[in-house]
């Protein structure tokens, strides 16, 4: 379960639009407590990709390797990826699924030209495949 | 000892651990050596053919080993090895 500030949803949704029709891309971070994940910050990732973004997105190793230095510098865990789907369905694509890790929870955003967008999240199980994860409010911690 | 580097997602197959120590001499007995020790760790570092997964990196220092001699490449006993997973997708 994710438990997601509403600030943050707003910066993704931000970075996604502004991508738009691009797909945008980047990292997330917080606390794991109980199997509860509790999103505190966020990292805006540059789609390196090479050709067309609108359709799929890549983080490249270096900025990678800034994501894991940047948990660490702040004492939070990197508990996520988050990427967008222009045009698309929030749910995971085949490409998704490949490159997925374990742990890690996927946020994927549908984008619509006409301002419509959806935010779910998605983490792989032990056979590789992805199972939905609730996303609530943070102000629903309470 | 050569000291690898273990990313985020992996950590629940290293008992939390970030940083590994390894006798080993070239990537390919390091990543053996981590199976061994580590055996849920193991299908998340190499495909039913004992090869690297897809959408993994492996770097040898600031080196992608694909730039080096890819497995056979060496380790020395200061040497840090970092396993970065390949971050990618895209909608259908």
């Amino acid at each position: 379960m994710l438990y997601l500030d509403p600030h943050i949803r707003q910066l993704m949704l931000e970075d996604a639009m502004q991508a738009f029709p691009d797909e945008c891309c980047g990292f997330f971070y917080g606390e794991e407590i109980n199997d509860k994940r509790y999103i505190k910050s966020m990292l805006i990732v540059e789609n390196a990709q090479i050709g067309d973004k609108r359709r799929r997105f890549e983080i490249s190793p270096k900025d990678y390797l800034r994501a894991e230095e940047y948990a660490e510098e702040q004492g939070l865990q990197l508990l996520g990826v988050y990427h967008s789907h222009p045009n698309s369905p929030a749910f995971p694509s085949e490409q998704d699924r490949q490159a997925a890790q374990p742990f890690f929870s996927y946020i994927i955003m549908s984008i619509y030209e006409r301002g419509r967008n959806n935010l779910l999240s998605w983490r792989l199980n032990d056979q590789f495949q992805f199972e939905s994860e609730e996303v609530l409010e943070a102000s629903a911690i309470a | 000892m050569a000291t690898v580097i273990i990313p985020t997602p992996l950590r629940k197959f290293t008992d939390n651990e970030s940083r590994l120590s390894t006798p080993a001499a070239n990537v390919a007995e390091a990543l053996q050596d981590l199976a061994i020790r580590f055996p849920n760790l193991k299908k998340h570092l190499l495909d039913d053919q004992g090869q690297i997964r897809g959408f993994l990196n492996i770097f040898v220092g600031d080196a992608d080993i694909r730039d080096l001699a890819l497995e056979q490449t060496p380790i020395s006993a200061d040497a840090v090895l970092s396993i970065v997973p390949a971050i990618a997708g895209g909608r259908q």
